[in-house]
């Protein structure tokens, strides 16, 4: 499944070219900072926006070209609003059967009970909107949604409206949507640490210019993108829970033939699990190290590396396929030698399971 | 006493003031949801016109439209005939007389609403006729209400532009209002108290009525 847009706008100070052809599975996110032009290539893409000259495709359906544009509500497209904007007039349940009453029976994928219990507010149902919290709000406009069976989900920070707490809440509900439904999903975001939780891959967005878009390892890792040089850098790694019981209150967990201590609570054994590591938390020695308090020491190759500032270099290793990132001193860089090519041994200091 | 005629001018002032509000509905729907959701740039030019009868004394109304319609106009040149002194004549004068009040709260209730909730919507398949009875409607619901009653009330009490276009033919176009300006006029004091008292009433009734469905309403929402 394919979804290509490609249009370019210019409206007073504002600009914002796109020409992309994206493999729709898995999540998705269109990253950059405010006002890159984020919310204006989603609404495109859902018809909400007119941009004249577009051309925008999901699979072999034409949404919009030069001779036809197809509107919203004949798209089949869910869409999560920043506000959870339901309906005041209508109940919990009314609001969700809504988008389920205008999906054709051929057409239902997703049922109401399944989206209900998805988003767990089977007790919320007789409520009214006024009456819930911000974070149940968005629940219900996110199951709503889902009840609708769309073929492409869109949603624009749908947490970027709640205060910590309740995105802490919410997030474990996306991630389980994305494992259970085969749903496509376009994320628009600026937080980094809801697109390491839950992206597959990434659009990065700047100015109205896309950067580069492709799986989010490689996103996070390349070091001509911006995402590898801001102070919080870091890789994610796709990892599977391999022994069947923690010790010390860890456990192992593989990836890329290497087993990695992680401190997490018993997690079933063949659990994926998606590691997450800092760039600062990454140092590197030329040989292994014995006596240490680091429980992650693994073989590496230099892939590439670039100075950052006068002082700190930003270097690309790989372990085994996966891509990591060690930000250290130029410094050390000379005195170790680093270069492309070069075989050390990564010191991980700390890893974040995401499970 | 005979209460004949007054009788006839308290029931012809309801159903002037029923069809007018009705038509102003009607009517008044489609224009207040363009200029709620218009980005013509010229709008004000349209809600100048409409706000009009606000400022106008309704005399000056009453004049061009008695000019209008009557039987020199050029309503009656094209062969409509004369519709002034006729209850139609005071249906359309009504109508315009009372615009404001009906497309102002709508206006704002759709305006108030927002786009936000028909984006929604349609994004969950609705077509725009659907959006429209099924969000936009239901949500401007407290400004139909204001609307149709501000419109029903403006009407039983207006007094100059009646006068103008439809004289006081009993029966035909004599309204409330009127009546009781003949009876003071007369100095029968006791049928001038009858009607207002009757008209004060019958106000304070459908302003009741309207504000407690209105809270109602509310109370249903939380």
């Amino acid at each position: 499944m394919t979804l290509s847009v490609r249009f370019s706008i210019d409206r007073n100070a504002f600009r914002l070219a796109v020409d992309l052809a994206l493999p729709t599975t898995g999540i998705t996110a269109i990253f950059g900072p405010s006002g890159s032009g984020k919310t204006t290539l989603l609404r495109a893409i859902a018809g909400l926006e007119r941009i004249p000259d577009a051309s925008i495709r999901f699979d072999d359906a034409i949404w919009q070209d030069s001779t036809q544009f197809v509107p919203v509500h004949e798209r089949r497209i869910g869409y999560v609003f920043q506000e959870p904007s339901l309906f005041a007039h209508l109940s919990v349940a009314q609001n969700i059967a809504y988008g389920l009453q205008r999906t054709s029976t051929a057409e239902r994928r997703i049922a109401l009970e399944q989206a209900i219990d998805l988003l767990g507010i089977h007790h919320l149902l007789p409520r009214f909107s006024a009456t819930l919290s911000g974070g149940e709000q968005q629940r219900v406009a996110i199951a709503r949604t889902l009840a609708a069976s769309p073929r492409l989900l869109l949603m624009d920070e749908p947490l970027s409206s709640l205060d910590q707490k309740r995105k802490l809440e919410i997030l474990p509900y996306l991630e389980s949507l994305h494992r259970e439904l085969a749903l496509p999903v376009l994320y628009v975001s600026h937080a980094t640490d809801e697109v390491a939780r839950l992206a597959d891959s990434l659009v990065i967005l700047r100015n109205g210019e896309i950067l580069g878009h492709g799986p989010i390892q490689q996103m996070l890792t390349r070091l001509d993108l911006p995402l590898s040089h801001r102070s919080d850098a870091e890789t994610l790694l796709n990892a599977t829970v391999s022994t069947a019981k923690s010790q010390f209150g860890m456990m192992q967990v593989s990836t890329e033939g290497h087993d990695f201590w992680v401190t997490a609570e018993n997690l079933a054994p063949g659990t994926d699990v998606r590691l997450r590591i800092s760039a600062l938390d990454v140092s590197l020695t030329l040989v292994h190290q014995g006596g240490t308090s680091i429980q992650n020491i693994f073989p590496v190759t230099v892939s590439e590396l670039i100075a950052e500032t006068e002082a700190q270099v930003m270097v690309k290793i790989l372990l085994g396929d996966s891509p990591l990132l060690a930000r250290v001193t130029r410094k050390s860089v000379e005195e170790l030698g680093i270069t492309p090519g070069k075989n050390l041994f990564a010191q991980i200091k700390g890893v974040a399971v995401l499970a | 006493m005979d209460f004949s005629a007054d009788i006839t001018a308290f029931f012809l002032t309801l159903k002037l003031a029923l069809i007018a509000t009705l038509i102003l509905l009607l009517i008044g729907t489609p224009i207040a949801w363009w200029l709620a959701h218009t980005r013509w740039r010229y709008r004000f030019v349209v809600e100048a016109m409409i706000a009009l009868p606000l400022v106008l004394p309704p005399t000056v109304l009453g004049f061009y439209l008695l000019l209008l319609l009557g039987a020199s106009g050029p309503l009656a040149m094209l062969g409509g005939g004369t519709l002034a002194f006729t209850f139609t004549g005071l249906v359309i004068g009504s109508v315009i007389y009372s615009m404001p009040f009906v497309i102002q709260p709508l206006q704002d209730a759709f305006q108030a609403a927002g786009n936000r909730p028909l984006e929604v919507a349609a994004t969950l398949g609705a077509s725009p006729l659907d959006r429209f009875l099924t969000v936009a409607l239901p949500l401007a619901r407290p400004g139909f209400i204001t609307a149709a009653v501000l419109g029903f009330a403006h009407t039983i009490g207006e007094f100059g532009v009646v006068l103008m276009i439809g004289g006081n033919i009993p029966g035909r176009t004599q309204v409330l209002s009127i009546a009781i300006y003949d009876h003071v006029e007369s100095l029968d004091y006791a049928s001038a108290h009858l009607l207002s008292g009757a008209l004060v009433i019958l106000s304070f009734v459908l302003l009741v009525t309207v504000y407690a469905s209105n809270r109602r309403f509310r109370v249903l929402k939380l």
